[in-house]
């Protein structure tokens, strides 16, 4: 096949829908994030150019700090949770009876339901007073009402529960299809040497199942950082700023604030973050590949 | 003796074991559905406790429902339903297009514009949400003001660098000969495309389309940038509004909930072999 000129044009042309809309969704507002970054924006005075002022102010506020720590916190808890979580779940429902075929897509179904939805749906299961489902759980197994997402001490964690119990069963599923790839002779011959469940999980099943678990890994720290919908529906960031994470200030900067120089300078700061943490996690990867 | 499965439960036989099992599985089905049951279970019940979340039904009753359509729920549905609709329908012929090129053409710049596509799928939408608003208020040399439209929902989704790869992916494992053969007999290449190609490639579209439509439907932080009026809003980012009402108490706002996770669960339901799939295919290969 010669590459015709001809071919070429239709070649562009098929690809500049696709191209134009990535260019004016995509590309120019993150150029705009960028240039807007330096000036102090004010909508009918004109903006007007600041340097790294933006930069100052959010890097020495507190808030924007604190939001940091509490991004990281809750990439870390719900990236490690639904691992976890995941994993044993696949564990547990491997193989090929068709009553398992059944539990799996019931499992998986948190994974499929719109987040708004599901997160008000979690608000109220985690209504602090007694009454509260999850409390009247508690209470079956004599464990005084928690106060959840209306403590500054428990709301964090409360948002990584409900995180992990809908990222969990994605990893599950993702960790079966790697289950399925692994060698059966191996298990037998692991068998035939007399090596128990525990040994054929550590030497066979685990080691096999690595880059799976990298790639997930991955996908959840570009994820983790950039979490929104979630706190923005759970406390919005309360109470007391105590679950307030790089988004939901972003985001409060930019609307309800106006600020949106500094709220451009937080986004770049965000996408650097994630920029370097993906780097990261891929270095870590060669290096234990070699 | 067999090991058919890492652990070799399945391998376990009598009552005990089975008992457990039992309990193992009912156990995970009370954590990852029962949320979802109650939901629906107390949707229809009457719920004036903003409290009561109910898992037994009692006094079933549609009056959530007829409540909800005097807070424009139904219109918010409707909303979603048009953006959904519009949306998925652009981002598939969108994919299925620029799939063609990338997977049939031969031409220069083609690993650059893979590499675009790479890129934006390693953009998060949340990252550009300030700016992008100022874009779509003002688009660049058009000077249209996209703020409280459809439009302003449908093109930002328009272009989806996982439906183009998925997309792009699967047609290049449609033989070429088809093609050559189909040439041969005189068919001309549009002819071809949607004769050949197109029918071919109906797996890979039923991928694209269920992932497509639960990415728009689960959109939040577009609409809200967009639709500052609520005759606009969708119905995921109205349900915040519908939290705390005196006569109905959570009712309306149970209801409404229902009416956005049902959808998305539909789809997956019925599109379950595509969605496992596609899941597969967009987190082992990138």
């Amino acid at each position: 096949m010669t590459h015709s000129r001809r071919g070429t044009a239709v070649a562009w042309l098929l690809l500049a829908p696709a191209l134009l809309l990535f260019l004016y969704f995509k590309f120019i507002p993150m150029a705009l994030g960028l240039w807007k970054s330096f000036f102090k924006v004010q909508p009918f005075l004109g903006d007007e150019w600041v340097g790294l002022d933006n930069y100052r102010t959010i890097m020495t506020d507190e808030a924007f700090a604190g939001a940091v720590g509490h991004s990281l916190l809750l990439a870390v808890g719900t990236t490690g949770g639904s691992l976890a979580l995941g994993l044993g779940l696949a564990l547990l429902i491997e193989g090929p009876a068709r009553y398992l075929w059944f539990v799996r897509a019931a499992v998986f179904l948190p994974v499929v339901t719109t987040m708004a939805a599901v997160a008000e749906v979690w608000r109220i299961m985690y209504h602090p007073g007694d009454s509260g489902l999850l409390n009247t759980i508690l209470g079956w197994i004599a464990i005084d009402p928690q106060p959840f997402l209306a403590s500054e001490h428990s709301s964090l964690w409360s948002i990584m529960g409900m995180n992990v119990w809908r990222g969990a069963p994605y990893d599950m599923m993702i960790f079966l299809a790697g289950l399925v790839g692994i060698d059966r002779t191996l298990y037998e011959a692991a068998a035939v040497d007399g090596a128990t469940t525990r040994h054929r999980l550590r030497y066979i099943t685990l080691p096999a199942l690595r880059p799976v678990f990298w790639i997930l890994f991955t996908l959840a720290a570009i994820r983790g950082l950039r979490v929104f919908v979630e706190v923005y529906v759970l406390t919005n960031g309360g109470p007391n700023g105590s679950s307030e994470v790089i988004m939901t200030l972003i985001y409060k900067l930019g609307f309800q604030r106006n600020e949106l120089g500094v709220a451009s300078a937080g986004g770049v700061v965000l996408f650097a973050a994630t920029l370097v943490l993906t780097l990261v996690v891929q270095l870590m990867r060669r290096r234990q590949a070699r | 003796m067999r090991f058919d499965t890492a652990l070799g439960l399945e391998a376990r036989k009598g009552p005990l074991a089975s008992i457990g099992k039992f309990v193992l599985y009912a156990m995970m089905l009370v954590v990852f559905t029962g949320p979802l049951f109650g939901l629906l279970i107390s949707a229809f019940s009457t719920t004036l406790d903003p409290t009561a979340f109910t898992l037994w039904p009692s006094e079933l009753t549609l009056e959530n429902f007829a409540q909800a359509g005097e807070k424009n729920v139904y219109l918010y549905l409707l909303n979603s339903f048009v953006v959904v609709g519009f949306g998925l329908l652009l981002q598939m012929v969108v994919s299925v297009f620029a799939a063609y090129a990338l997977a049939r053409k031969r031409f220069r710049g083609m690993t650059f514009v893979l590499l675009v596509m790479l890129a934006t799928m390693m953009l998060p939408e949340e990252i550009i949400a300030i700016p992008l608003s100022l874009v779509l208020a003002d688009l660049p040399l058009i000077h249209a003001n996209l703020i409280d439209t459809y439009l302003g929902m449908i093109l930002p989704v328009g272009a989806w660098g996982f439906s183009i790869l998925v997309m792009t992916e699967f047609m290049k494992e449609v033989p070429v000969e088809l093609e050559e053969a189909a040439r041969i007999d005189g068919a001309g290449e549009l002819r071809t495309f949607f004769t050949i190609i197109l029918p071919l490639c109906r797996p890979a579209l039923g991928v694209i389309g269920v992932f497509g439509f639960t990415m728009i439907w689960d959109q939040y932080l577009l609409p809200l940038i967009v639709a500052n009026e609520s005759s606009h809003w969708t119905l995921p980012i109205a349900l915040r509004s519908l939290r705390s009402d005196e006569q109905v108490g959570i009712g309306v706002l149970l209801a409404a909930s229902l009416l956005a996770l049902l959808p998305s669960v539909i789809a997956f339901l019925a599109f379950q072999r595509q969605f496992m799939r596609g899941l597969t295919s967009g987190a082992i290969k990138g």
